[in-house]
């Protein structure tokens, strides 16, 4: 029952405080505010620049060509033992059949040329599309397709995949760096802010202690008050973020420059990046203040 | 027991000067007790030590039987807890109201709130300023202030009141006022320990007096005997 006044007390007393001190309060707020933009905006960069590297990775096909002279039961042969190896996600089987129509289709140059082929002289292969679990596997997992009996020629874009493996991966790294980076300067801009706010403050922390309150019953209500900063501070990025997504989405209409590079949808992705923000934001204020206190108690 | 007892107390400040020599110093419950002396005596000293604000270099000192010289940093709130302070500039926070200022104290021990309530009301009467508990410090005079300062003190009920130099930064009738008060506090059976350079007050007051020199107790004056002829 104590311990929940004293509680009480301490929330009541670092509410009040945030409003009595509201110029100092403020300097805090905006640093919290304008350092949290910044976060927010490399946030949804970074996870932006991930989505599209994972969508382009899961994209990366490996085109398996059959013999022509390839029969049925051959055919589910190749099937059975693609199926067998490890790390393959998926497969689908195109018949020479299929990929016909589909290329008379798709243009009349193609038909004229293709009627005059019968069944025989086609030179149209059986194939299976063969998507990877893990795109680092996906040579090794060619290697292997192309061991198994009857598979004539194995095409995934050697080469180009493995570069831009590498490159999405320094791309990955360097993003998800940025922001870790972003995150510890903010930590430390904010925690410095609220020192000056406190170091104003000194003579009220003396009073505390002259008046017999322990060191925890001190700390407690500016541990509070850092909290409370660093809410009223994540409101402005998180109001930014929530409309300012939604509008760059809409305006881009969910791609930027080609429909091959596509946004993240805006929903639930801009609730997680507020959410982020206001941990962000709480736990920064609050290790500010407990840091700057922790000075003048002397401990 | 003694409520202060000092036995054999030195402090050496870092910078290497001394402020106290062996000093031995037994104050009775109930008492009044002034500490006098020239500027740089080590009066100060003597009592921060005794709300824990300086730690002695060596010898020991019992507060109402807490062990002062060994008390932890983060146990001191143990000792504060037990008696008041009184300062020269009041150290009142200017952001919260008469009544706020006094209250905190209680607040800090988990008191609930119509106990809190009563009791600074009793204590702002004790000192006349009931009718001010709704003003911020700046609105009063510096004789209200300190006041305030000697309610928040005793809001608790400690045994013992440090005073440093109270009158300080008050005229002649507005310190001879704040004497008053101090008077019924002690009356009340509260110790009290004041330092001050105001022998004016000393010689009307009546009490036992300490002369400290140069860091040494020269005369321990008992009640009454005390008699400044000016130097």
């Amino acid at each position: 029952m104590k311990a929940f006044r004293i509680l009480g007390r301490n929330i009541r007393d670092s509410f009040k405080s945030v409003f009595r001190n509201f110029s100092l309060s403020l300097a805090s707020i905006s640093c919290i505010t304008i350092t949290l933009l910044v976060v927010a905006i490399s946030i949804i960069l970074s996870v932006n620049v991930n989505n599209f590297a994972t969508l382009v990775e899961k994209d990366v096909t490996i085109v398996t060509f059959l013999d022509l002279d390839i029969t049925e039961e051959e055919i589910k042969n190749v099937e059975q033992e693609i199926n067998d190896i490890q790390g393959v996600e998926s497969y689908e089987f195109q018949s020479k059949v299929d990929i016909s129509k589909e290329m008379m289709d798709s243009s009349d140059v193609f038909k004229n040329i293709m009627e005059q082929w019968n069944q025989e002289d086609s030179p149209i292969q059986d194939t299976f599309l063969v998507k990877v679990e893990n795109i680092d596997d996906i040579g090794k997992i060619a290697k292997k397709i192309e061991k198994i009996d009857k598979v004539s020629i194995v095409k995934y874009g050697q080469g180009m995949v493995e570069q831009l493996v590498t490159i999405f991966d320094v791309v990955k790294k360097i993003s998800i760096g940025m922001v870790i980076a972003l995150i510890l300067v903010t930590a430390f801009l904010i925690s410095n802010t609220i020192k000056i706010t406190i170091f104003s403050r000194k003579r009220e922390i003396e009073i505390m202690r002259l008046v017999g309150a322990s060191n925890l019953n001190i700390k407690i209500p500016f541990i509070f008050e850092g909290l409370f900063l660093g809410l009223l501070g994540a409101i402005i990025p998180v109001i930014a973020t929530t409309y300012g997504y939604v509008a760059l989405y809409n305006s881009f209409d969910g791609q930027v420059f080609s429909p091959f590079i596509k946004l993240i949808e805006p929903e639930p992705f801009i609730y997680q990046v507020s959410g982020v923000l206001i941990v962000i934001g709480m736990l920064v204020g609050m290790f500010g203040s407990y840091r700057a206190v922790r000075k003048h108690l002397k401990i | 027991m003694n409520l202060i007892q000092m036995r054999h107390v030195k402090k050496q400040y870092k910078n290497g000067v001394t402020a106290i020599y062996d000093l031995d110093l037994d104050i009775e419950k109930g008492d009044f007790v002034f500490v006098i002396g020239s500027t740089g005596c080590g009066k100060s000293t003597l009592i921060k030590m005794l709300y824990r604000e300086e730690r002695p270099t060596s010898g020991s000192i019992n507060v109402g039987g807490i062990d002062v010289a060994k008390l932890k940093n983060r146990k001191v709130y143990k000792l504060r807890r037990k008696l008041g302070v009184v300062f020269q500039d009041f150290k009142l926070l200017p952001k919260s109201t008469v009544f706020e200022n006094v209250a905190f104290t209680l607040e800090v021990y988990g008191l609930p709130k119509d106990e809190i309530y009563n009791k600074v009301i009793k204590v702002l009467d004790l000192v006349g300023l009931k009718h001010k508990a709704k003003n911020y410090p700046t609105e009063l005079s510096g004789g209200e202030q300190q006041r305030v300062a000697i309610a928040r003190a005793i809001v608790n009920g400690p045994k013992l009141l440090i005073c440093d130099e109270p009158t300080g930064n008050l005229d002649e009738i507005t310190s001879m006022e704040i004497m008053e008060v101090l008077e019924a506090i002690n009356k009340l059976g509260t110790t009290i320990i004041m330092v001050t350079h105001d022998t004016e007050i000393v010689n009307r007051m009546k009490k036992r007096v300490i002369l400290l020199n140069a860091g040494r107790i020269v005369k321990d004056y008992k009640k009454g005997t005390y008699k400044h002829e000016g130097v």
